[in-house]
């Protein structure tokens, strides 16, 4: 049974949606940061995608130099605020910190980023200032994550740059993905703000790049073009009865709870399909929606399960059931959802197979499918950028597609990380660009 | 952007943090790495005829889970060959034109002190600081300590060095003695450019409660040591104020002791030291703490709006001054911002055993929140300190600030107490609760 009731304000959405990791306060910052044994060579700093100097901003913020800690933090990531919160640090710098070694709680070094980045955006601390201009010009395809922290990094030594983004609004999936515990558009939002103002980069929404000839448009006008597009909407998980009503994809599914909250569909009886984080997103959302029963199906053994351990704890801390080894066979109804097929399965030698005879029905009015991304190849055939198999951009170690003037990095490059890792190949895209045309 | 840029009498470097003369600046190797990290100068490991080491040589003071808040040494001067050392100078200097190499030395006899001074100046040294401040082993011998309790010695040997020195010279000043302003003045005296301070206070870190043998231990024996860290940073300032503010201290003054992060160096500036020197926490976190140092230094001076080192070095002098001037008509007391109280009573009891029971409780379970007794507050701070809010506790001040009147003023008028029952003095008419009382409670 859920515990959470449907939510019909924005304050009651935001209780339901109570932050994991809320700010600090001072006190808890500073005895937070006392505790920090500033390791030579530190763990926590190789665990980073981005490599901040951690031990060195903590330790700023030990000794009151807040903005010396933002700026350690900003030189390394340009998405240190959202970094901070929605980073799986349990699994990155936490991971990694000594403490673990001892058995005592790493420190909390997400939240301590977030102390310090916070305070310099709402000061609107200006960390990076006189950016030189050196009169090239890039475009920027996409105002993700990769694509604003290739802008950040571009301006730094002084292209002139204009993003290009499809929807409303920046950010990509840190706006339109992560889970609203996680971090809230609001954050996400001023962090942008903050770095746009610093930056000086242009941002046009609405703006879809789609044809050959606004590619060529590009090619010309601009001396390089970075391509940050992510990965597109949900693939087909084929099987029967997919295209129901009340059955999803997960990514709409969620963009839809990010953008209007309160107009988001959500059933009473959910089931959601997948085992990795977007499917564990999508079950806990699902949930403090006010589900009641909310059921995960995983085709394979919890050990097999590409989510993070703490993502499924998270899902099954606010009620969500998960079964194992369980392939769904067709999604039941008359045009609309009423229940989902399934038969059990078995590995075996690493092979998949269902068990003949296990078929079993679970009623229920929603299914989500969180089975992976599209690629987005008929956009990269239309600019001549190759990708492999299994659809991801091709780039050189400068992140360089090939011959081209075009390069790329972020999802759709690695095929779908985490925000920390666009950031991280971003900076490196950027500092190809640079060394490209200098 | 605040510019670093230091210059103690002459010696020029990048920033005002230096290595003071310790192990982390026994090799070349190890100042090279130093200075690649960020370092502006550094004060090479006390040279002079080698000297054998024991093994083991230093003991900490922790304060709960904080390590090495004091740290303790039984280690003498270098160990090493001085031809290895000077070559290594040449070759610091040779990689890092700009930044300050400082040859510390400690040796006993006028042609000693005459050779040394040449050899290292030879070598390219930008200056020279002389050891008179090793309190354990050298001072047994003569040296170290021994000179720099003996303000004559001082000087004597401060004149030799000057006979034949063509780079600035350093006094380095051990704390080891009741007024550090006479070994200071020996100095100038002696014709030096510039004094440091304070070498190790003379130490026993702790006992053993299994073997009863004190720390560190050699061979199941200990001797006393020198005291460092972030423990004697108070004792430090004082003593750099005091000569700071001594009318014939008229040199620079290299400020050490207790330095670990950019506050602790921007409170040596501010009384009055022109750069400073770290070796307790180099020894415990490596050289890259400087960066730390280097950006809140930074940080702070934009802040403040100094632009340069000479517009904040010193400027608390002005506000340090003798007791008996300060206003004895100034009056604070206590007050506890209730919302932010978190009920520990931490202050009620510190007051109420340790100071002027000016503290009340409800004396209902349901509110925890002390209150003060205004009346009797006399502004000591005890509760403030205690309290492990931040700016729970305030000092509210309740004069008007019209009287500023001194021990000095009072003194003059005879209005100072002078006998023991004398109506004047500070705590007649303040209440103070029965004896019996006590156990009342
Ligand atoms: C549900 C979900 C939850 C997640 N939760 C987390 C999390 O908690 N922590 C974490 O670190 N990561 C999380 N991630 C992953 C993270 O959001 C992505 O790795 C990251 O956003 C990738 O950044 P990107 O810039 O490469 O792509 P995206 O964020 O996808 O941004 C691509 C941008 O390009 C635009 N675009 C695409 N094509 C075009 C075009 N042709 N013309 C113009 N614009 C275009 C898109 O509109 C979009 O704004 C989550 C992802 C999902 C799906
Ligand atoms: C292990 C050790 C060895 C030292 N050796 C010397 C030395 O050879 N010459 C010297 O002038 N001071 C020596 N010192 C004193 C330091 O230079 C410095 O004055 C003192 O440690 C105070 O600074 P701190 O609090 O930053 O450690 C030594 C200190 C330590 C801890
Ligand atoms: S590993 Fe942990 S203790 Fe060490 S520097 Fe990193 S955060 Fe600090
Ligand atoms: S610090 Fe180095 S030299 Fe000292 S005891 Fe440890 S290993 Fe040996
Ligand atoms: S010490 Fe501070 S927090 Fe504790 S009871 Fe007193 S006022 Fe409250």
């Amino acid at each position: 049974m859920s515990e959470y009731k449907r939510p019909t304000s924005e304050a009651a959405f935001h209780q339901n949606f109570e932050q994991i990791k809320p700010l600090m306060n001072d006190t808890e910052a500073y005895y937070e940061s006392s505790r920090c044994l500033f390791c030579y060579d530190a763990p926590c700093i190789k665990a980073c995608p981005t490599g901040i100097d951690i031990p060195l901003f903590i330790r700023q913020i030990n000794t009151g130099n807040l903005k010396g800690s933002a700026k350690t933090i900003y030189e390394s990531n340009h998405f240190g605020n959202v970094c901070g919160k929605v980073c799986p640090t349990e699994v990155l710098c936490e991971g990694a910190c000594v403490y673990n070694e001892q058995n005592v709680k790493p420190i909390e070094i997400g939240r301590l980023q977030s102390h310090s980045t916070t305070k310099a955006i709402q000061d609107n601390t200006k960390l990076f200032t006189s950016l030189p201009e050196n009169g090239k010009k890039i475009a920027v395809i996409g105002a993700g994550p990769a694509g604003i922290a290739a802008a950040c990094e571009l301006r730094l030594f002084g292209y002139e740059v204009d993003i290009f983004e499809a929807k409303a609004q920046p950010s990509g999936l840190a706006l339109h993905g992560t889970a609203p515990y996680k971090i809230t558009n609001a954050e996400v939002l001023e962090e942008m703000q903050y770095l746009e103002a610093q930056f000086g980069f242009n941002t046009h929404y609405n703006k879809k790049i789609n044809s050959a000839a606004e590619a060529r448009e590009l090619e010309e006008k601009y001396d390089a073009i970075f391509l940050g597009i992510g990965l597109g909407g949900t693939r087909s998980a084929r099987i029967e009865g997919e295209d129901f009503e009340n059955c999803e994809g997960a990514t709409e599914f969620i963009e839809t709870l990010k953008l209007a909250p309160l107009k988001a569909a959500v059933g009473k009886r959910v089931v959601v399909i997948g085992g990795g984080n977007t499917a564990m997103d999508a079950a806990s959302e699902s949930s403090r929606m006010g589900a009641s029963e909310v059921t995960l199906l995983y085709r394979r053994a919890k050990e097999e399960m590409p989510a993070y351990e703490f993502e499924l704890d998270l899902a099954k801390g606010v009620g969500v059931r998960a079964v194992f080894n369980v392939q769904p066979l067709a999604v039941l109804g008359d045009g609309k959802v009423e229940g989902i097929r399934s038969i059990r399965t078995e590995s075996k030698d690493g092979k998949l197979s269902n068990i003949a005879g296990t078929e079993f029905d679970i009623a229920c009015d929603m299914v989500i499918k969180a089975t992976g991304q599209e690629k987005q190849r008929n956009f990269l055939d239309t600019l001549n950028v190759a990708y492999d198999n299994s659809g991801r951009i091709e780039v050189d170690e400068h992140f360089r597609c090939g011959k081209t003037k075009y390069f790329a990095a972020g999802d759709a490059v690695n095929g779908g990380a985490e925000v920390v890792n666009a950031c991280a190949e971003a900076k490196k895209a950027a500092q190809g660009i640079h060394q490209f045309l200098s | 952007m605040a510019n670093l840029q230091a210059n103690l009498a002459g010696i020029k470097s990048p920033n005002p943090f230096w290595l003071a003369s310790a192990p982390p600046t026994n090799s070349g190797y190890q100042i090279m790495k130093a200075f690649d990290a960020g370092w502006g100068g550094a004060v090479w490991k006390t040279l002079g005829v080698p000297i054998i080491n024991t093994s083991s040589r230093y003991g900490a003071l922790h304060y709960r889970d904080s390590r090495m808040m004091g740290f303790n040494n039984i280690e003498l001067i270098t160990d090493r060959p001085l031809s290895h050392n000077l070559k290594e100078i040449e070759e610091v200097k040779k990689y890092f034109p700009d930044h300050a190499v400082i040859a510390s030395l400690m040796v006993q006899s006028r042609e000693e002190w005459h050779q040394i001074v040449k050899d290292v100046q030879n070598a390219g040294a930008d200056g020279i600081e002389l050891n008179f401040g090793c309190p354990h082993g050298m001072c047994e011998r003569g040296m170290g300590s021994a000179v720099g309790q003996e303000p004559e010695v001082l000087k004597t040997i401060t004149e030799w060095v000057m006979e034949v020195a063509n780079v600035p010279v350093i006094v380095k000043l051990t704390p080891n003695i009741s007024d550090i302003t006479e070994p200071a003045i020996g100095a100038v005296q002696g014709g030096a450019d510039a004094i440091s301070l304070i070498n190790t206070i003379q130490s026993v870190i702790g006992v053993d409660l299994d073997t009863f043998v004190p720390y560190p231990q050699v061979d199941g024996k200990s001797t006393n040591g020198g005291y460092c860290g972030p423990a004697v940073k108070p004792i430090a300032l004082n003593m750099l104020k005091n000569c700071a503010q001594h009318p014939d201290v008229t040199i620079p003054i290299s400020g050490i002791g207790g330095i670990e992060s950019w506050r602790d160096a921007a409170e040596h500036l501010l009384l009055g030291a022109s750069n400073v020197q770290v070796c307790t926490a180099v020894m415990h976190y490596g050289f890259g703490i400087v960066r730390e140092m280097i950006s809140g230094l930074e940080n702070y001076m934009d802040e403040k709006g100094f632009e340069t080192l000479d517009d904040m070095v010193g400027k608390s002098l002005q506000n340090v001054l003798k007791w008996e001037n300060l206003n004895l008509k100034y009056k604070v007391v206590a007050d506890i911002d209730t919302d932010k109280c978190i009920g520990c009573q931490l202050c009620y009891i510190a007051c109420e055993d340790g100071a002027h029971q000016a503290i009340g409780l409800s004396g209902t379970e349901e509110n925890r929140v002390p209150h003060i007794i205004e009346e009797n507050c006399v502004g000591c701070n005890l509760c403030s300190l205690v309290c492990p809010v931040e700016e729970c506790i305030t000092m509210v001040r309740k004069d008007d600030g019209k009287q500023d009147v001194s021990w000095t003023d009072l003194a003059a008028k005879d209005m100072a107490p002078t006998e023991f029952e004398d109506e004047k003095a500070g705590g007649r008419h303040h209440w103070v609760p029965a004896p019996a009382d006590a156990l009342k409670k």
